[in-house]
């Protein structure tokens, strides 16, 4: 039973990565994308392990995977944010047909000096 | 229904996700476009890890784990950097 309960957190963590891995093709620019694969990775990854932990069934590997979890959760998200940022200022487009642009402003400010 | 079939299915499933990945990074448009893309391979590479631990039963390669996971990081963040620099594209 716990093997079943195991297997199927890791089945279904690899599939929410399929659908981030998709969510690269749907969205139209980066700064959408970004969204697909921030998010849905880590939470693929937490079901994941949680799914391996739960087959190896030790305390001590448990807390070695919710520490490999929290790193990756802390510095993932981060990471990509730094990279939509540094595509932005360096005047990445937004796709034609996004509409809202609220720091257009500031990006145009900082353009002119 | 055993864990290593429902593992094994798993891993497939990463693998699509790895496909799709890769071929983004070759058709991508822009510099973080393809950032994010191989971020998202990290991951999956640490995924895979982890069932592959998970099925073999063994803890020998858990500590790689966190070395790829803070690897990746520290890439992503050099290469937000350079592209701050040195402009989109």
């Amino acid at each position: 039973m716990t093997e079943l309960v195991a297997g199927g957190l890791v089945v279904v963590g690899s599939a929410l990565t399929v659908i981030s891995a998709i969510g690269l093709y749907r969205f139209r620019d980066v700064f959408a994308r970004v969204h697909a694969a921030g998010k849905a990775a880590p939470l693929g990854a937490a079901l994941v392990f949680a799914g391996a932990a739960l087959q190896f069934g030790e305390l001590a590997v448990a807390a070695r995977f919710a520490l490999v979890l929290g790193l990756l959760s802390l510095t993932f998200p981060v990471g990509v944010h730094m990279v939509v940022r540094a595509a932005y200022r360096s005047g990445t487009e937004l796709a034609p047909d996004v509409t809202v642009d609220e720091l257009s402003d500031a990006r145009r400010r900082r353009d002119e000096g | 229904m055993s864990f290593d079939t429902l593992a094994v299915v798993g891993l497939a499933l990463l693998g699509v996700a790895a496909t799709g990945a890769v071929v983004r990074v070759g058709i991508a448009s822009s510099l973080a476009d393809r950032v994010i893309a191989l971020d998202l391979l990290v991951v999956i590479a640490v995924m895979a890890i982890a069932i592959e631990s998970a099925r073999d039963d063994t803890t020998a390669f858990l500590d790689d784990l966190m070395v790829v996971a803070l690897l990746g990081f520290v890439a992503t963040t050099a290469v937000a950097r350079f592209i701050e620099r040195r402009g989109a594209r």
